[in-house]
C-alpha cells in the first residue's frame, strides 16, 4: 500500500460537515455534537492484554508515544468505567466467555478494537484447535488494527479512527451493534425486557 | 557415562540404552519410581529439566531429562505405557516438585494419568473438553470441541489417583478448596497479573493461605501446529512464546535444528546472535524493573524502564525491520547483515545504561517503601528453587548458578568474560536486584561483542550449506538456552520428514509459576502483587 | 488587602432595601449553593487537568495538548462523557445503599468545601468551631467508602472498603492531633480567628518546631485520609482492580473521581489555612515595600496558590513512591505517628505556656 493511501482518512470528518449543512436540527445537533466530541477526546480503555500487542500498548502509554496527549489516558482496570476494550493479542476458547462478559460489563457506549493479526483473524495461529479465529466471532468490532504487533503509530491511527466513526454515530448509529442486539432478542425472547 | 549405565542397570534390570547427545534410558514404568529414586539420592540428579510427553504411535510416554547439579550430567529417561485406553505412569512430583506442574501439562496432551500425583486436573485446556489434542489420533472435529460461551463446569474438581501395595489403583476425587475457604479471584483480566493468568487465593483477611494458578487462557496449542509445519516454518512460534526472549528463544531452536543437521554457524553470525540475544535481555530486565515497580504503584520508574526500552528496539528496529516479534534467527545464521549503524547504537546504548542505572536506583532501590515491601518477601531458598526447576534470575537470587551461558557454553560465550550474578536471600529484593545487575553485565557483553564484530573479518551471515528444504533425520534432540526469564528448552523428535514429529518447548515460566504457590503462601494479599511481579513470568510462555 | 466583606454586605443591603430578611436569605442561599457547585466542579475539572500534567512532567511525556488549547478541554471532555455514560444496574446488590454511596462521598467533601476561608471576608459559614466542623464533615466520607464497598456485593470492593475503614479511622487520629496542636498555638477554633491570628507571620514560622512536626504529620495523614499514593490501598489499582468503586459506573463513579481531587483541594486547603496563613500574604517583619506588594495580590489567589502549591507536593510523592501494605500502613499510624503527634501536642502546650514561640 502507498502511504498516500493513508491520507484520505478526511473523508469521514467531510461528510460529516456535510451533513450537519444539510438541516440537522440547530439545538440537537450542537448538543449531540457537543456530546460526541466528549466521548471522542475521551476514551478511556480498558487494560485487556493478552500477548505481545499488550507490551506495543505498554509502550504507546509510555514516554515516547504517549497517548495521553489525545485523551486516551486513563486505563482503567474495571470495566465498568472505561469506554472501549482494545483486544490484544490472541483469544482462545477458554478465554472467550471471560472476553464477552467482560464486554457485557462494559457501559455504554461501548467500542471494539481487534488489535493485531491473532484478534483480527487469528493471525500465525489460525488453525490451532484452541484459536478464536478473529474476535469478531464473538464480539462486533469497530476498528480493525492489523500487525503482528502492530507498531505503536498503526494503534494511534486504529484510535483515531475511532474517534472519526465515533464522530459520525449519530448519522449512522453503531449498525454493529444494534444489529447484534436484534438477533440477540430474537434468539433470546425471555431477555427482551432486560436487553431494553 | 558407563558407570551410570551400569548402576542404572543394577537398579532397572529392564533398561535398554541409546547413545545419543546425552544417555538414554528405557525403563518400564514397575522400575521408573524405584530408579528415580536412586538417581536422585544416590547420584545427585537434583534437578529435573523437562518431562516431554510424546505419542509414539504404540505406546504413549515421557521422556524426562535430569541434571546432577554438582557434576553437570545431563541424561534422559524414557517411560511408555501401551495401554492407549486407559494410560497410567507413576509419578515422581515427590522427588522433584518441577513434575507437579509438568506433569500435568503431559495430562492435559496425552491423559496420561499419573499415580500418585495429588492434583490431576487439566492445566491449559477447559475442563469439559473432549479429547486430548496432541495425541496422534486426536479428532480435530470443530463440532466436538465448539467455542463455548458458558463457564467451565467443576472447575475445583481435581482427583488423584492412589496405588495401594498391591498395585490396585484407586481413583479419589475432591475439591481443590474448602467449602469455607474465602476465595479470591485475580485475573484473568487484572492489571498485575501480566497477561491473562489466573490466580485463585484462598485468603484469611488480608493474609493469603494459599494459591491455586489457572493457566490456559492464551494456550494455543503451538506444540500441536509445530507439527504440521515445516522447520523454517516452526521457526516464528518462538518469537511469540516469550515475546520478551524472543531472539534467545528463536536462537534456541535454530541451534537444535543445526545441532541435527550438522551446520556449522558462520562466527560473524554467532557473534550477531549473541549481541541480539543480549540487547534482548536487556530489554526485556527493563521491562521487568518497569512493571514490578509500576505493581508496586511507583508509577513514574515505569516511564524511566521503558525510556531506555525504545532505544534497545530502535537498534531491533534498524536491523530487523520490528520492534518485537522480530524473526531475525534463521537456521544456518541470521536472515540479514546488521544495519551499518549497528555498532554505533549499540555503544552509544552501553554509554549510558550505567548512569541510567544509577538512576533507577536513587528512584526505587534506596526507597524506604520499597525495601519495606520487597524485602525478607517472598523467599524461595535454594532448595526450593532446584526442587521446582525454577532458573534464570529468580533462581540466582537464591544462589543457584544456573546460567546456561555458564554451565554449557554454547555459541561464543566461551569467548567473552562475564560475571555470573547469585545473592543469597532469594527474596523480591534480590530477584528486582539481580535483574538490574544483569543488565551491567550484558553491558558488558556487547562492549566486548562489537570489538569482536568490528575485528571480524568474515562476512558471512549465513552458512553457505543450508539445504533448501530441511529435512532433520531421525532421532531426537535437545537445546537449552539462557532466555531472559531462565533456561529454555526444545526438543525434537524427528522421524525424517520435512515436519517434526514432535516439538517440545520448555520454557522457564512454567517452572515459575509452579513455584507461586510456594513463594506467596502466608504473605499479605499486596505481597502477592510484588511476588508474582518479581518472578517476571511472561504468560505465553507458559501457556504455549 | 481588599475585604470581600464590603461586596457580601453592599449586596445584601441591596436586597434588603427591597425584600424582607428571609427572602433575602433564601436568595443569598441558592446564589451560593449556585456558586460553590459550580467553583466545585470548575476546581474538580481544574484539579484533574493539573495533575494530569504534573504526572505527565515526572515522566518525561507531554500530557494531554490535543484536545483544546494545550490541552486544556481535556477534562471537560471528560466529564461531558462520564455524565452521559451508561449507568449499570447491577443484580444482587443492596440498591439503596449502592444509590447512597457516592452522594455521601460529594456531601462530605461539598460540606468541608463551604468551610474554607477564600479569602478576606470570603467565607460561607464563620462559627467559632469552624476548624472542628471541617474535621466531623470530613469523616462522613469514609462512611460513603465502606457503604460503597459492602453494597457492591463484590470481594475488591469488599477488600477495598475495609481496607479503608481502617485506614481512615487510624489517620484521623493524626490529623486532629495535628489540628489540635495549631488551635493550641492559636487558641481558637474559628477558621476566621485562625487566619487573623496569623497576620503577623504563618504558624508554620511562629510554632516553629512543633508546628513543623505538625505540618509533616498532617500531610502524611491527610493523603492517607484522600486515599491517594503512596497510601492508596483502598484503591489500589493493581491489586483491587479498582478497589471500592469497582463495580460503580458512568456519573456515580465519575462522583467518586470528583471528590477524590476535591479532597486533595481541601487537605491542601486546610494544610495552608493552619500552617500557611490562609488567604494572608506573606509578610516579613522590616521589609516594607516587600510586604506591600504582596499585599497588592488579592487574598484569593493566595489562597489557592498556596493550596495548589501543597497539592503539588502530594501529587509529587504519589507518582515517585510505592504503595506501602495494610500492615506497614497501620504501624507507621500507630507506632510513630500518633506518638509522636501526642508527645508533640504537650510539647506545644509547654511552648505556648512559657511563651516560647514567636
Amino acid at each position: 500500500m502507498k502511504s498516500s493511501d493513508f491520507k484520505d482518512n478526511e473523508y469521514i470528518d467531510q461528510l460529516v460537515a456535510e451533513l450537519n449543512a444539510s438541516g440537522a436540527n440547530v439545538v440537537v445537533g450542537t448538543l449531540d455534537k457537543l456530546i460526541n466530541w466528549g466521548r471522542a477526546n475521551s476514551l478511556w480503555p480498558l487494560c485487556f492484554g493478552t500477548s505481545c500487542c499488550a507490551i506495543e500498548f505498554m509502550h504507546l502509554g509510555a514516554a515516547r508515544h504517549d497517548m495521553a496527549r489525545f485523551g486516551f489516558e486513563v486505563a482503567r482496570n474495571s470495566p465498568r468505567q472505561a469506554d472501549y476494550i482494545m483486544v490484544q493479542g490472541t483469544i482462545v476458547y477458554r478465554m472467550a466467555p471471560v472476553l464477552r462478559r467482560l464486554y457485557e460489563q462494559l457501559a455504554e457506549p461501548k467500542y471494539v478494537i481487534a488489535c493485531g493479526g491473532c484478534a483480527v483473524s487469528g493471525g500465525p495461529f489460525k488453525g490451532s484447535y484452541y484459536v478464536v479465529e478473529g474476535v469478531d466471532k464473538i464480539l462486533p468490532v469497530d476498528v480493525y488494527i492489523p500487525g503482528c504487533p502492530p507498531r505503536p503509530e498503526a494503534m494511534f491511527y486504529g484510535l483515531m479512527q475511532l474517534q472519526r466513526k465515533i464522530k459520525v454515530q449519530r448519522f449512522f448509529g453503531d449498525v454493529n451493534r444494534q444489529e447484534k442486539l436484534k438477533d440477540f432478542i430474537a434468539a433470546n425472547p425471555e431477555e427482551a425486557d432486560a436487553m431494553k | 557415562m558407563v558407570n551410570i549405565q551400569e548402576k542404572i542397570s543394577a537398579w532397572a534390570p529392564s533398561a535398554t540404552f541409546e547413545e545419543g547427545e546425552v544417555l538414554c534410558a528405557t525403563v518400564a514404568d514397575k522400575e521408573w519410581y524405584k530408579l528415580a529414586e536412586h538417581l536422585k539420592n544416590d547420584l545427585g540428579f537434583d534437578y529435573l529439566v523437562a518431562v516431554v510427553g510424546c505419542d509414539w504411535g504404540e505406546t504413549l510416554g515421557c521422556m524426562y531429562y535430569l541434571t546432577a547439579t554438582a557434576t553437570e550430567t545431563t541424561i534422559s529417561v524414557k517411560v511408555e505405557t501401551a495401554d492407549r485406553e486407559n494410560p497410567m505412569l507413576h509419578s515422581v512430583c515427590d522427588l522433584w516438585k518441577t513434575a507437579l506442574i509438568q506433569e500435568r501439562e503431559v495430562f492435559d496432551f496425552y491423559g496420561i494419568v499419573f499415580i500418585n500425583h495429588p492434583d490431576m486436573r487439566r492445566l491449559f485446556l477447559r475442563t469439559d473438553w473432549v479429547g486430548y489434542p496432541l495425541r496422534k489420533d486426536y479428532d480435530s472435529n470443530p463440532e466436538l470441541n465448539p467455542i463455548r460461551m458458558e463457564d467451565e463446569p467443576n472447575e475445583d474438581a481435581s482427583f488423584v489417583c492412589r496405588e495401594d501395595e498391591k498395585g490396585n489403583v484407586t481413583k479419589e476425587e475432591y475439591n481443590i478448596f474448602n467449602p469455607d475457604d474465602y476465595v479470591v479471584n485475580f485475573g484473568p483480566q487484572h492489571p498485575s497479573t501480566h497477561g491473562v493468568m489466573r490466580l485463585r487465593a484462598a485468603i484469611d483477611g488480608e493474609t493469603v493461605n494459599k494459591v491455586v494458578p489457572v493457566c490456559g487462557y492464551i494456550h494455543r496449542g503451538i506444540e500441536k501446529m509445530c507439527e504440521s509445519k515445516t522447520y523454517p516454518q516452526t521457526l516464528m512460534f518462538t518469537d511469540r512464546l516469550d515475546y520478551l526472549s524472543a531472539h534467545q528463544n528463536r536462537h534456541c531452536l535454530c541451534m537444535c535444528i543445526e545441532k541435527a543437521l550438522g551446520i556449522e554457524v558462520p562466527h560473524r553470525a554467532k557473534v550477531i546472535r549473541v549481541m541480539m540475544d543480549e540487547l534482548m535481555r536487556i530489554s526485556s530486565h527493563l521491562l521487568s524493573y518497569g512493571c514490578m515497580t509500576m505493581d508496586m504503584g511507583a508509577t513514574t520508574a515505569f516511564f524511566y524502564g521503558f525510556r531506555e526500552r525504545e532505544q534497545v528496539l530502535d537498534i531491533f528496529d534498524k536491523t530487523c525491520g520490528a520492534r518485537m516479534s522480530l524473526h531475525y534467527n534463521v537456521i544456518g545464521g541470521v536472515v540479514n547483515d546488521v544495519h551499518p549503524d549497528f555498532i554505533k547504537d549499540v555503544r552509544a546504548l552501553c554509554a549510558i545504561m550505567p548512569e541510567r542505572l544509577k538512576e533507577y536506583h536513587k528512584l526505587f532501590t534506596g526507597n524506604v517503601i520499597a525495601q519495606g515491601r520487597t524485602k525478607g518477601v517472598g523467599v524461595l531458598s535454594l532448595q526450593d528453587a532446584k526442587d521446582y526447576g525454577v532458573t534464570g534470575p529468580s533462581a540466582r537470587a537464591a544462589g543457584w548458578k544456573c546460567d546456561v551461558r555458564k554451565r554449557i557454553p554454547y555459541s561464543v560465550y566461551n569467548e567473552l568474560e562475564f560475571d555470573e550474578i547469585t545473592m543469597e536471600e532469594g527474596d523480591s529484593f534480590a530477584r528486582y536486584l539481580v535483574r538490574l545487575k544483569e543488565i551491567e553485565q550484558s553491558v558488558k557483553l556487547l562492549e566486548q561483542l562489537c570489538d569482536i564484530l568490528e575485528k571480524e573479518e568474515g562476512n558471512e551471515y549465513i552458512a553457505p550449506k543450508v539445504p533448501k528444504i530441511i529435512k532433520l533425520p531421525a532421532g531426537h534432540w535437545f537445546q537449552q538456552v539462557e532466555a531472559s526469564r531462565g533456561a529454555f528448552g526444545v526438543y525434537i523428535e524427528s522421524r525424517g520428514d520435512k515436519s517434526p514429529y514432535r516439538m517440545h518447548f520448555n520454557s522457564p515460566c512454567l517452572n515459575l509459576i509452579g513455584s507461586v504457590d510456594k513463594c506467596c503462601s502466608g504473605y499479605k494479599i499486596a505481597d502477592l502483587i510484588t511476588i508474582t511481579a518479581s518472578l517476571d513470568y511472561v504468560i505465553p510462555d507458559i501457556d504455549r | 488587602m481588599f475585604d470581600f466583606g464590603l461586596v457580601t454586605n453592599w449586596f445584601n443591603d441591596l436586597l434588603l432595601s427591597v425584600m424582607p430578611q428571609w427572602a433575602a436569605t433564601v436568595i443569598e442561599c441558592v446564589i451560593i449553593g449556585v456558586v460553590l457547585l459550580l467553583a466545585y466542579a470548575l476546581l474538580a475539572l481544574f484539579y484533574i487537568f493539573y495533575e494530569r500534567k504534573l504526572c505527565a512532567w515526572f515522566q518525561c511525556r507531554l500530557g494531554p495538548m490535543r484536545v483544546g488549547p494545550w490541552g486544556i478541554l481535556q477534562s471537560f471532555a471528560d466529564m461531558f462523557k462520564i455524565l452521559i455514560k451508561e449507568l449499570i444496574r447491577l443484580e444482587n446488590i443492596d440498591r439503596f445503599l449502592f444509590a447512597l454511596a457516592p452522594y455521601l462521598v460529594i456531601v462530605a467533601s461539598m460540606l468541608c468545601f463551604a468551610c474554607l476561608p477564600w479569602g478576606n471576608g470570603l467565607q460561607i459559614i464563620d462559627f467559632n468551631i469552624g476548624i472542628f466542623f471541617m474535621t466531623a464533615a470530613s469523616s462522613i466520607g469514609v462512611l460513603g467508602i465502606l457503604l460503597a464497598g459492602w453494597s457492591s456485593n463484590n470481594k475488591y470492593t469488599m477488600i477495598g472498603a475495609l481496607r479503608s475503614g481502617a485506614q481512615m479511622i487510624s489517620y484521623e487520629l493524626s490529623i486532629g492531633l495535628s489540628i489540635l496542636t495549631v488551635v493550641v498555638l492559636a487558641g481558637t477554633m474559628s477558621i476566621t480567628g485562625l487566619v487573623q491570628a496569623q497576620a503577623d507571620g504563618w504558624f508554620l514560622f511562629k510554632g516553629h518546631i512543633p508546628a513543623l512536626i505538625a505540618f509533616v504529620i498532617y500531610l502524611i495523614a491527610a493523603t492517607a485520609e484522600t486515599n491517594r499514593g503512596p497510601f492508596d490501598l483502598p484503591e489500589a489499582e493493581h491489586e483491587l482492580t479498582a478497589g471500592y468503586h469497582t463495580e460503580y459506573s458512568g456519573i456515580h463513579f465519575g462522583f467518586f473521581y470528583l471528590a477524590e481531587y476535591l479532597n486533595l483541594f481541601i487537605v491542601s486547603g486546610i494544610a495552608s489555612l493552619l500552617f500557611l496563613g490562609g488567604w494572608m500574604p506573606l509578610h516579613i517583619p522590616g521589609w516594607e515595600g516587600f510586604n506591600a506588594v504582596m499585599d497588592f495580590i488579592p487574598s484569593i489567589v493566595w489562597f489557592i496558590g498556596k493550596a495548589v502549591f501543597i497539592s503539588f507536593i502530594i501529587i509529587w510523592f504519589k507518582w515517585s513512591f510505592p504503595r506501602v501494605r495494610i500492615d506497614q500502613l497501620l504501624t507507621l499510624e500507630w507506632k510513630y505517628l500518633m506518638p509522636i503527634g501526642l508527645f508533640n501536642l504537650v510539647l506545644m502546650t509547654l511552648i505556648v505556656v512559657y511563651g516560647l514561640h514567636f
